[in-house]
């Protein structure tokens, strides 16, 4: 990691730490705590989609199935068998992983529409099994129960502590995937995106970078599915359909496509965007969609690149005027 | 020196704003909350409640509010989505610091929403059909249900069958939250009654021809068929049932009870058995029943006011929010009391039916809330035993 995303990374730390603390200072925004820990949420989630997307190249419209498999999983080996939250969140990113190599190995072979269509089928099936397996999913009604995670016998249930272990996961998956990028296998998935051809002639194994770069997607998937499931206590099917999916790529794609951090800018604006709008009632949905829509017609680099814009724009300011001096 | 002059005059005019609202706070609103599916795939279970519950929160303040003080309604929609309404939940408690929540409108927005009551320490009434809302009871201290459950309503049938010496029954239901549930209570409720339930499949809820279904049942001893499912299904099966010329009975679920289905089924529903609410058969109950004024008036003033059919996902919205105005006149704006208040509540006339609840049970209702109909010359008959 070089020292300015170090840097990044620690200021960010920061924030994060002490944000809760000025949110409950008014009852007005308290609530918010709640609504950051589906930013961190989703943020995971999107890390990964960001990664496979922005860095590979590769489009996944499947990504629900991998959150799905990991809140299930959490779910079921937690209520049905008894076993401790951590070994079933653990347990949820291994079969994530498992059935990402199994599934990524024969579809990273295709290319553009094709591997659309590949994932979308791939989400559909996992989301059909969640409907149909009444005998261990609880079919579409789901099931609840689903115990909290627990640190030294200390549930964390209440939103404050939830919210500091959803951002403590979210930061580690931030932190592990810009050193990802920024290594040499990082340098390869780049290289992918640009040209597959031209990757394989520097001796980059193409197909396997591809399925390494998507098990590691599957896996953030699936963590941030666990978190879910022990943060609802409830687990059923809607929330792992296809316009989950649909979402993780909003988040990534608004936030800034080519950028980990634009995973968690795009998770906050798409999370915070409906809140602020509750005041339209009934057309807040339509100001949603043009404000989205706006975003990507005007900065296609998402809000990260129009932040990092505005941000590089002043530093320079910053440094002319001090020049002056 | 304009300028000046006017930051003044706008100065003043807000401080005159904030004190006006300063003494406004003797009058202040009683807050209820709402999380309904207005907007998703449940629109049309939120829709009707939405209009409702702001018909009710209106009729309540014309009548004088509560106690002299107004009822503030602020009401969010979930989109049919289980983790926003978990976020609006919260939002309804921490922000808007409201005295209780009505909803979400479907089962899985209700589970999911049940810790964050629980733990925030605020009543809840919601209107998802599940009975597992409000059960336990011991896991759902702030959780009530205005919604009669499925084994009501299968209770009923099953009692009504016995009576006409049916032991024998097929059922078929469609793989949704809705047809499992009432599978499961089906398949327990039966023995208790002495029925044997000779064939039991399930379909996909985008099925369109159930005839190889049908034909299966037609070998088998079955005397009567149960289906439970909602949206068009229930449409094709009963046509299915048409068109084969079965002769034995089909019972359909609740799901069934709605004017527009006899119309869809174009004629093949002549016959049909279902268990309604009363709000789907307002025009047809006695005057002197007890239920009539309620379902009779809540039918007149939604009809008039938003120009459309009166719906019975509507009507658990009226009785949940006129049980917090009774609960409120009696005991004023307090989280524990208002609880108190609703799990003691008892001869609560509500659009299904009577509420007498306990501690043991936070429904409150009986096989009463619903009534068996047949279909009769394309409209609702009541079966009179």
């Amino acid at each position: 990691m070089t020292t300015n995303t170090a840097l990044k990374v620690s200021s960010f730390t920061v924030f994060i730490m002490i944000l809760p603390w000025v949110l409950n200072l008014s009852s007005a925004t308290a609530y918010y705590v709640d609504v950051m820990i589906f930013v961190a949420i989703h943020s995971i989630i999107g890390c990964g989609l960001s990664l496979l997307l922005g860095y590979a190249g590769q489009i996944s419209l499947g990504q629900a199935a991998f959150y799905g498999i990991g809140a299930y999983t959490s779910g079921i080996l937690t209520v049905r068998m008894d076993v401790n939250p951590w070994f079933a969140m653990a347990a949820g990113i291994f079969v994530a992983s498992a059935i990402a190599t199994a599934i990524g190995i024969p579809t990273l072979r295709l290319r553009g529409h094709y591997l659309a269509m590949a994932t979308l089928g791939f989400g559909m099936i996992v989301f059909i099994v969640f409907n149909e397996y009444i005998a261990l999913t609880g079919g579409p009604s789901g099931f609840g129960n689903i115990p909290p995670l627990s640190l030294m016998g200390h549930p964390i249930e209440s939103s404050f502590s939830f919210y500091y272990l959803s951002w403590l996961a979210a930061i580690i998956v931030l932190t592990a995937s810009l050193n990802i990028v920024n290594s040499r296998p990082g340098r390869a998935l780049r290289s992918i995106h640009d040209s597959d051809k031209a990757s394989a002639s520097l001796g980059i194994n193409v197909a396997m970078a591809k399925v390494k770069i998507f098990v590691v997607s599957g896996a953030f998937g699936a963590l941030a599915g666990s978190l879910y499931a022990h943060y609802l206590t409830f687990v059923n099917p809607p929330a792992f359909d296809v316009f989950f999916s649909l979402k993780v790529l909003m988040i990534v794609v608004i936030g800034g496509i080519g950028s980990v951090w634009g995973a968690v800018f795009g998770a906050a604006l798409l999370n915070f965007l409906p809140e602020w709008l509750v005041f339209l009632h009934d057309f807040d949905v339509l100001a949603y969609g043009i404000i989205l829509l706006l975003v990507v017609m005007f900065s296609p680099q998402g809000i990260y690149g129009l932040l990092a814009g505005a941000a590089g724009y002043f530093f320079k300011f910053i440094r002319k005027e001090s020049d002056h001096d | 020196m304009k300028k000046t002059a006017f930051i003044l005059f706008l100065s003043v005019f807000f401080f005159v704003l904030s004190t006006a609202s300063g003494w406004a706070a003797d009058n202040e609103p009683y807050k209820i909350g709402a999380i309904v599916a207005v907007t998703g795939n449940a629109s049309f279970l939120g829709d009707p409640q939405r209009n409702t519950l702001e018909m009710v929160v209106d009729i309540i303040n014309e009548e004088g509010g509560i106690n002299g003080r107004p009822v503030e309604l602020v009401l969010y929609d979930t989109e049919s989505n289980a983790s926003r309404a978990v976020t609006l939940a919260r939002r309804l408690i921490t922000r808007d610091n409201v005295l209780a929540v009505v909803g979400p409108s479907t089962s899985g927005e209700s589970m999911a929403v049940i810790p964050v009551v629980n733990r925030a320490e605020v009543p809840m009434i919601a209107f998802g059909a599940s009975t597992r809302i409000a059960e336990p009871v011991e896991e759902r201290k702030w959780v009530f249900k205005v919604v009669p459950g499925d084994d009501l309503a299968i209770r009923l049938k099953y009692d009504y069958m016995k009576r006409n010496g049916i032991d024998k029954i097929a059922i078929a239901t469609a793989s949704t939250d809705y047809g499992i549930s009432g599978r499961q209570h089906m398949r327990e409720l039966a023995p208790e009654y002495d029925i044997d339930i000779v064939f039991d499949d399930t379909y996909g809820p985008g099925e369109t021809d159930l005839t190889a279904l049908l034909t299966r049942i037609r070998g088998t001893e079955a005397q009567a068929i149960i289906n439970w499912s909602i949206g068009r299904t229930q449409i094709v099966i009963t046509r299915n049932w048409k068109q084969l010329g079965m002769t034995i009975p089909l019972y359909q679920s609740y799901g069934f009870g709605s004017a527009r289905n006899i119309e869809m089924a174009e004629g093949a529903a002549e016959g049909v058995i279902v268990p309604v609410s009363r709000i789907v058969i307002a025009d047809l109950i006695a005057d002197d029943d007890p239920h009539a004024p309620v379902v009779k008036r809540y039918k007149r003033l939604y009809e008039e006011r938003f120009n459309e059919g009166v719906s019975v996902f509507g009507g658990h919205a009226w009785d949940a929010m006129f049980q917090l105005r009774d609960a409120l006149a009696e005991v004023g704006p307090n989280r524990s009391a208002i609880r108190e208040y609703m799990e003691n509540i008892s001869g609560f006339v509500g659009n299904n039916s009577i509420f007498n609840r306990s501690p043991q049970d936070h429904v409150g209702l009986d096989m009463d809330a619903y009534v068996m109909v047949k279909v009769k010359d394309g409209d609702w008959a009541i079966i009179d035993e």
